[in-house]
């Protein structure tokens, strides 16, 4: 009986404290946030999505870099100096660290790339690029469980 | 018990006797050694050598082999931990609370393991050592749980007394495990979300799966071996004195 008690207890605490955490725990804000206003302003915050193709530009020939994040809905511009990751690449899906400036350009401090929950031998996936509507489209369809 | 067999009942009530227990997990440990041995030598000949590099991240991935089944096991072992816990808090059998505090030890090394694979992986494949996403921070609590058990059981003097508070301790934790499962669905995390565990087909390659597998199978195995030692361990110190511990002494000299 005590110890039913004590878990429930513990689970309302945890309950309540994962709400209030809830914002500490998205660990990135969509790029829809960040065009809706739903990102803070002049605070350093994580901005997550997939490097549209195409839109990596290299302006000063130096170590900057310029190009577009997506959640296929809505597009914002990221510039970044320094290293990226490996995994960093056109139609990868990235996070980035940083904050907006006046012109709405997202100005990141550090680049992470994130990668997907597939594995497969390059020669699958070859294959499977050679069927449209396979792979390239699961990015989009992450969510589990449906 | 009306509707479990009459055998299943017995062996149980046998496996719960000390010196019974004692006998048999030590004819039972050359097979679990020659499993586990067999197990983990064709996993990592599949996962190292067999299975194919991802058309991603090359052979980084193959720290999956590793990684990955010792998450599964911090789980895994965490629940067998609060259930024996539990186990023993209500029929106060003294091998339910042996088992228990003797997993404590062996779940925590496999989370270590976890975090620090998982943390070489992140490095060249996020590009960072850690990040305090909603996966990481958790499976990093499952650490401390396991640490506060091994603690607490260690400050008290009377066992039977420091069982039963390890029990609640372990039980009250029991919460994290479902977050630490979900936490990549739940959060937008930069840990990605499940290949294997979920409803849908896997996402990985079955040829990259198969070893995975094994890997899974041969870890279980090795928890096995080390929970049996540990607990024939705690099972002498705790019946040092009594009677079946003393005629094993005898004979043997």
């Amino acid at each position: 009986m005590l110890i039913g008690l004590m878990v429930l207890g513990a689970g309302l605490a945890t309950a309540f404290a994962l709400k209030s955490f809830n914002e500490n725990l998205m660990y990135f804000f969509s790029t829809t946030d960040v065009v809706e206003g739903k990102a803070p302003k002049d605070t350093l915050f994580r901005l997550g999505g997939m490097v549209i193709k195409g839109s990596v530009e290299r302006p000063n020939d130096g170590m900057t870099v310029r190009f577009k994040l997506t959640d296929f809905s809505k597009d914002v511009t990221v510039e970044y100096t320094g290293i990226l990751p490996d995994l960093f690449r056109e139609g990868q899906g990235i996070v980035a660290h940083g904050k907006l400036n006046e012109q709405g350009v997202f100005i990141a401090e550090e680049v992470l790339a994130k990668h997907d929950e597939n594995y497969m031998p390059p020669e699958v996936k070859d294959s499977l690029k050679k069927q449209p509507a396979s792979v390239e489209g699961s990015k989009s369809s992450v969510t589990i469980g449906e | 018990m009306f509707l479990i067999p009459d055998p299943v009942v017995r062996f149980f009530h046998r496996m719960a006797s000390p010196p019974h227990f004692y006998a048999l997990t030590e004819r039972l440990m050359p097979w679990l050694v020659v499993i586990f041995l067999l197990l983990t030598a064709a996993g990592l000949y599949g996962g190292l050598y067999l299975a194919p590099s991802d058309y991603q991240q090359g052979d980084s991935y193959r720290i999956i082999y590793i990684h990955v089944p010792s998450a599964w096991m911090s789980l895994f072992i965490y629940v067998v931990m609060a259930v024996a816990g539990a186990i023993g808090l209500v029929w106060r059998i003294k091998l339910a609370e042996i088992v228990a505090i003797s997993s404590a030890p062996v779940g925590a090394s496999f989370t270590f393991i976890a975090l620090v694979t998982g943390s070489l992986w992140g490095k060249p494949m996020w590009g960072t050592w850690w990040v305090w996403d909603a996966r990481l921070t958790s499976e990093l609590i499952l650490l401390f749980l396991y640490l506060g058990v091994i603690g607490l059981y260690g400050a008290i003097d009377d066992k039977r007394t420091a069982s039963r508070a390890v029990a609640i301790l372990a039980l009250v934790g029991v919460v994290n495990i479902p977050i630490i499962h979900y936490s990549v669905e739940w959060w937008n995390t930069l840990h990605q979300g499940p290949t294997v565990t979920k409803m849908d087909k896997p996402s990985i390659h079955v040829s990259m799966l198969i070893p995975l597998l094994l890997m899974a199978l041969s870890f279980k195995f090795y928890y096995l071996i080390a929970l049996l030692q540990r607990a024939r361990t705690e099972l002498l110190l705790r019946e040092r004195n009594a009677q079946w511990v003393k005629n094993m002494i005898s004979e043997a000299k």
